[in-house]
Parts: C-alpha cells; structure tokens; sequence
C-alpha cells in the first residue's frame, strides 16, 4: 500500500502539557479518514504538525516519500498539503469571488505564470482554465455562485466554512486537512453540508483528512478513523471497529456524549 | 467586466502636458512639476497602503534620491537628468532592498514608526554633516538633456516634459504590475496573512518586494524634485516631508495609478493659494479640505470617478 503521507514518532510538549505523543500514522492515497477525539486530545496539534504550522519536538513527517518535517506551511501548502480551518480564515474585506482570485493568484505566481512580462491570460495549472472561470466553477462546485458577489465579512457562518474549504481547492490539492468542516452548522445540516463537501473534494481527487465530532457524520464519510485521547492515537481502524473500541468509546464517544448531556443541563438551567 | 482605459488616459495626459506645457505660465509649470515628483513618491505609497502599510518616512528614499542626484552632479559634474533620475532610482531602491529585511517583518503602528525612525536618522546625519551643507544643503549644476543645455526660457519646459514622460512610464508600468499576481495579493495581505501563508505565500517577501518598488518610485520623485527645485537639503528626508505624501496618498485614494499625481497635484494648488490668502493660516486651509475630502470621500478623490462610472 502506497502511503501518501506517513508520519513517525510524533512528539510535541508545550511547557509541561504533552499536546502529541508518539503519533504514529500512515495515510493511503484517496482515502477518507476521520479523526476523532474530545477537545485537546491532539487532532489540531496533528494537522498543525503537518501543514508545518508547529514543529514536533520529535518524529519526521513523509510526503510522497519526501521529508517534509522541518519545511514552512507556505512550502508544505506548494507541494499539495492544504488545509481549512477551524475558524474559517477568509479575506474578510473582498467578496467570495475575489477571495477564489487571490488564491488563484497565488497558485499562478508559484508556477510562474501571469507575472510581469507575460503576455495573455494563463491557464491555471491543474485546472486548465483561465482564472475566472476555475473561480466561477469552484464557487458553483460548492453551492457559493448566489454569493458570488458579497463580502466575506457578511456572509453567514455556514458559508464561510464551505468559502473557507473551496479556497482551499484552487490549488488543487493532493492532501486536504478539514479542521471541524461542520462545526456550528446545525446537525440537520450537517449530512447535506458534508456531503456536498465531499462531492467537491472528492471530484477533485484529494485524499481527505477531516476533523469531526459528530460521530454519525465520521462512520457516513470516513473510511478509517484515528481516534485521539491526551495526544495518543488509541484507535486506527474503520469506523465500524473504530467506534466499537472500548478505549474509544470510554474515552472519545463517552466524552463527546458527556459533553452532550453537559451543553444539555446547560441548556436546561 | 469593465474595460480598463487607464493607459489610453495617461497617454491623453501625457500629450495635454506636451502640448500646454510651452505656453503656461512659468509657475504653473513648475506646479505641475512638483506635482509629478511627489505623485511618484505617492505612486510608491500607494502600493503599500493597498497591503494596509502607511510608511511615516517615504522622506528617507524622496531625500536619498535628491542626494544621489545632488552629489553626482557635485562630484563628477554629471547634470544629464535622465542619468540623475536614475540615480536617484537606483541608490533608494538599494537602500529599501536593505532596510526591507527589517521593515517587512513589522506591520501597522510599528512598520510605521521604524519607517519614521529611520528617516530621521537621515536627517540627523545630514544636518551634521557640513560637506554636505549641512542644513543649508546646496544648489544643482544646471540640468542638461542629452548634454545640451536649453535656453533659459524652456529649461522648465524641458524638465516638465522629462518628468510627465517618467511619471508616464512609472505609472504604466505600476499600473500593469498591481494585475499581476503578486499585485492583486495586497489586499489579501492586509486582511488575513494567515491565509495568504497557507496558500502558499509568502507574505513577508510579497511586502519586500512592494517596499522596494516605493522605495524606488520615493527615490525616482526625490531626484525629480531636486532637478526642478535646483537645491537640496535635510529638510527633504524630515518628518513633515513624510507627513505631505502620506497626506496625498489619503487625499488620493488608492482605486488607481493616475490618482497620486491628481492628488499632488490638488495638494499643490490647495497649498499654492492657501498660502496666497493667508499666508499665516495656509496649514488649516490644508487640513480642513483633507478632513472634507475624509468625511465625504472616504475612499479618497478618485472615488469621484469610479462612483460617477457606477452610476
């Protein structure tokens, strides 16, 4: 089995809190996987790891066979490594098409095209269009074109997650990390929202990685899950296994419907 | 999508400068001389102000352009003003390309302050240094062009006319440059740097770049102006300097490349007769059209246009 991504021995410390220990993980190409684990069991700190936004104290990190350990997100990203966010981070002053541009532009530059002397409009790399139009088909790709024109600042949460993850596409990725791509969507919402998302990803041919507490929507979408608790993986199998874990279910499924019944008497009160 | 006439604009300015330039007046030519020098340096100040950077001391690259200009002539008796522009050019752009390492690591309030501290540093240095006139400064060699030297008559002609050519290709150039990829990055780095780095960006080096550009254009109006006035001295690298281009620049707006020379340009008739009127009181004239031009024009002058183009 080629593994696309393979990451060894992670370690990371912040002070005295261990935020990741010995993660290990090896991500086969095209493939779905979910991570799961209640808030601070390290699914965060992994994808930061990764995308190079952290270094681990320990372990190396392999990109199609490439140590890409100690590179800046900036090169990770170049490479095919992209990822969302938790909070979606958009250019808040621009609108949704104009953020699709600036994306673009940058895929442009780091190929080497539209610069200075150029002449005529380029084709976008991997999409083989000119700019517009990969934005125009992107934003459509994920529900976005009514949006087209409004600033990303007015846009309702639900959306900027998905401008947040179509953003991401432009740069035609080989690995997508999706930060909690539903958090704050309702969970009516949530199957329809995914399923969308996946469909855009997934017709672009990106090996996904996507955090998720929902434990419906992981064993719908995923095919394998990693399960985290106190910066360990304690699970790496299907769903199906996965989620009949007990270790995962005493710790992650147990906490997430602690953290239920909690928001509940919450609620409640 | 809108179609784009701002070179065919410029092209019509440049031939209106041409063609009225030999027979207005000898002060409204060198009005507009002026104009074109800090429209350039404004030019420069509007490509970091669309990444959200107000530079407080342009000042610095305007006076090293002036001096580069002054000196070539005082040392080696070159008065061709094409190849003190250059100059000028060539000796801010170096020296932006080095304090650029530093600038482009700090961002709002603290890009803006180091940018002034090291601007007065110049002027310290230059007001001590008695070569150099210390702060008298001292007079340029008459200027040429292509070694002749025109009749009295036409010498501000002839430097108005090099000047509207420069600004000319300085904004052309600027205004293919701010389509290019790199351009049309600013004001994604002003709103989310994280972003911009996780599309694979570098944000630092794309503020380099554009701080090297202004740099240059600051350093390309200072040798201008030093061509025009005919002297130079530390006062052109002292905080107030700074302060009348970023003055312009907010004036302005920064919707397009031709707005900084119509900004300086009204800078400079708005100071010319305030001073005629009230030679006392001429800053609060300055400042009140400013605050008018803030309240009612937000976005700047230009906004007239482009809101007269939506309508």
């Amino acid at each position: 089995m080629a593994a696309i991504l393979d990451a060894q021995g992670l370690h990371k410390n912040f002070g005295a809190v261990t935020a990741a220990s010995d993660i290990n993980a090896a991500i086969e190409r095209d493939s779905v996987v979910g991570l799961i684990g209640t808030n601070g069991a390290g699914k965060t700190t992994f994808i930061n790891m990764i995308t190079g936004y952290l270094k681990p104290d320990r372990g190396r990190i392999h990109y199609e066979g490439r140590d890409i350990t100690e590179l800046a997100p900036r090169e990770i990203t170049r490479l095919g490594i992209c990822r969302s966010f938790q909070i979606p981070q958009l250019y808040a002053s621009l609108t949704a098409f104009e953020n699709m541009m600036a994306g673009i532009g940058v895929v442009l530059r780091n190929a080497g095209l539209g610069g200075f002397f150029s002449r005529g409009e380029p084709l976008v790399p991997g999409h083989n269009l000119p700019a517009d139009q990969v934005a125009e088909r992107i934003l459509e790709r994920f529900g976005l074109s009514e949006y087209r024109d409004r600033n990303a600042q007015v846009l309702p949460g639900g959306v900027r997650k998905l401008l947040d993850i179509a953003l991401t596409m432009v740069a035609k990725p080989k690995i997508l990390l999706l930060d909690e791509p539903t958090s704050g969507v309702s969970s009516e919402e949530k199957f329809t929202m995914m399923e969308m998302i996946m469909k855009a990803v997934r017709a672009e041919g990106a090996t996904v990685l996507f955090v998720e507490h929902d434990m419906e929507v992981v064993s719908r979408f995923a095919e394998r899950v990693l399960a985290f608790y106190d910066g360990r993986v304690i699970a790496d199998a299907p769903p199906a296994v996965a989620l009949e874990d007990p270790e995962v279910k005493r710790f992650v499924v147990g906490g997430e419907l602690h953290r239920l019944d909690e928001a509940q008497a919450k609620h409640r009160a | 999508m809108k179609r784009d006439r701002t070179p065919q604009t410029l092209v019509l300015i440049l031939a209106a400068i041409l063609a009225v330039g030999p027979f207005a007046p000898q002060w409204t030519v060198f009005l507009l001389t002026v104009a074109l020098a800090k429209g350039l340096v404004v030019l420069g100040l509007m490509i970091l102000l669309r990444c959200g950077l107000v530079s407080f001391g342009q000042a610095l690259y305007y006076c090293i352009g002036a001096y580069a200009a002054g000196m070539l002539g005082r040392l080696f008796q070159v008065s061709g003003v094409f190849t003190l522009m250059l100059a000028g050019m060539v000796a801010a752009g170096v020296a932006g390309f080095v304090f650029g390492f530093l600038l482009a690591r700090y961002r709002s309030i603290f890009f803006g302050l180091l940018s002034l501290a090291i601007s007065m540093i110049l002027y310290g240095l230059l007001v001590k240094t008695e070569a150099l006139g210390s702060s008298d400064g001292f007079n340029l060699l008459p200027s040429t062009l292509a070694g002749i030297r025109p009749a009295d008559a036409w010498v501000r002609y002839m430097v108005l006319a090099v000047a509207a050519a420069v600004a000319f290709v300085a904004a052309l150039l600027v205004h293919r440059y701010l389509k290019t990829p790199l351009g049309r990055l600013a004001p994604a780095i002003k709103d989310n740097e994280i972003r911009v780095e996780y599309m694979g960006a570098s944000a630092r080096h794309a503020i380099h770049v554009k701080y090297v550009i202004a740099a240059a254009l600051a350093g390309l109006g200072g040798a201008l102006a030093a061509t025009t006035v005919g002297h130079i001295d530390p006062e052109m690298a002292y905080w107030t300097t700074s302060g009348e281009f970023i003055f312009i620049t907010i004036l302005a707006g920064t919707g397009n490349v031709i707005a900084p020379f119509l900004g300086a340009l009204i800078f400079g008739i708005i100071q010319t007769v305030a001073f005629d009127i009230s030679p006392n009181t001429w800053q609060m004239v300055l400042g009140s059209s400013l605050l008018v031009v803030i309240l009612f024009l937000p976005n700047g002058l230009w906004s007239l246009f482009t809101r007269r183009k939506a309508s």
